[in-house]
């Protein structure tokens, strides 16, 4: 099978999970979820996934640990965030900022 | 973002429309640096728009290409994107009994059931303008995500490298603002921003020994032990979309 093909079958397959989380909420008696333990756990695995990735994109390249443009890029995002910028004009900010430390060389 | 009712509008329907109308547009616009970005991780146009259709919440799509663009297998990607869409099940229990529905139109409640439709309609102060607000928010940001999705595809095919835009930079910080709001706060923001960074640290050392998309789900059992074990109380906005903040689908 080729890449593509395979990237196809991904991208149906997750849906259908995401779909099936979706419903699952929906159908599921209240009390099932309402295990304290169960909410926080679900929120705490949102953090680890999203802060996992916020490392993995910013300092690597494959299977390299690399520090380059894009680590400024992260501040000045973070820096957004602080002074409670909208969404857009966060990441906004950081690809101009990746983009202006490129062109002059970083 | 609070609803405001003006004297015409004593159950909040019209206040909860407009929140829902100002919310999708400001969702659909981030809606073109996913497009954009896809097209960088290497999906072509029809795989892009396939993803905002079906799959339809931004945190998960945003993770599965950041997989599959770094060569990631099918699976963890698959497994990432399920992972950070299991919040939306929490979402579905809530928002459930408040809009009462049944057979395809509870199918159509779930598949727009995400941050912002909950959100605003857990916002609402009656029970016909929470209907109301969800449902338009829902089906806004729905029609929006996706036109825009369109859109950032068909621009980042014809943009060239993406690193030349800083396009690489800002998948992190979309990511870095969807994680902000849930860092905030004392005690439970505590046990969050100890999580984030362990979940980070975890996901950096594993990078070069492990295929690329274990590292991210590695953070995940960070975040299972912590919660399981209760190692700290319910961080801010668990279980439920953060109030205000920018936290797109």
């Amino acid at each position: 099978m080729s890449p593509y093909t395979m990237t196809w079958l991904a991208i149906l397959a997750a849906a259908a999970v995401c779909f099936a989380l979706k419903l699952l909420g929906h159908l599921v008696p209240e009390h099932w979820l309402a295990d304290p333990r169960v909410a926080r756990t679900a929120a705490l695995v949102t953090v680890a996934l999203l802060a996992a990735l916020v490392g993995v994109q910013t300092l690597t390249t494959g299977h390299h640990l690399v520090v380059d443009a894009r680590v400024p890029a992260l501040a000045v995002a973070a820096g957004a965030l602080a002074l409670r910028a909208p969404f857009i004009v966060v990441v906004v900010a950081a690809a101009g900022t990746a983009a202006v430390l490129r062109a002059l060389g970083m | 973002m609070c609803a405001v009712t003006s004297p015409r509008d004593d159950d909040g329907v019209g206040a909860a429309v407009r929140q829902a109308l100002s919310v999708s547009v400001a969702t659909g616009l981030y809606g073109v640096s996913f497009g954009a970005l896809s097209v960088a991780a290497g999906l072509d146009v029809a795989q892009t728009a396939a993803l905002s259709l079906l799959m339809f919440s931004g945190g998960s799509q945003f993770a599965f290409i950041g997989i599959i663009g770094a060569g990631g297998a099918g699976a963890a990607a698959i497994a990432t994107a399920g992972l950070l869409g299991a919040r939306n099940s929490l979402y579905g229990v809530r928002m459930a009994p408040l809009l009462g529905t049944a057979g395809w139109r509870r199918a159509l409640a779930a598949h727009v059931t995400i941050d912002e439709s909950t959100a605003v309609g857990t916002a609402q102060a009656t029970p016909v303008a929470t209907r109301a607000g969800f449902w338009w928010t829902g089906l806004g940001v729905f029609a929006a995500w996706n036109a825009f999705t369109l859109l950032g595809a068909l621009l980042g095919d014809s943009l060239g490298d993406p690193g030349k835009y800083g396009l690489d930079a800002a998948a992190p910080a979309a990511f870095l603002a969807l994680v902000w709001p849930r860092l905030r706060g004392g005690r439970a923001g505590r046990t969050a921003r100890f999580t984030a960074l362990a979940a980070a640290l975890v996901a950096l050392a594993l990078t070069p020994v492990v295929p690329a998309g274990i590292p991210v789900l590695a953070a995940a059992a960070v975040a299972i032990v912590v919660g399981w074990t209760g190692a700290g109380a319910a961080p801010a906005g668990a279980g439920r979309p953060g109030p205000g903040g920018p936290e797109p689908t």
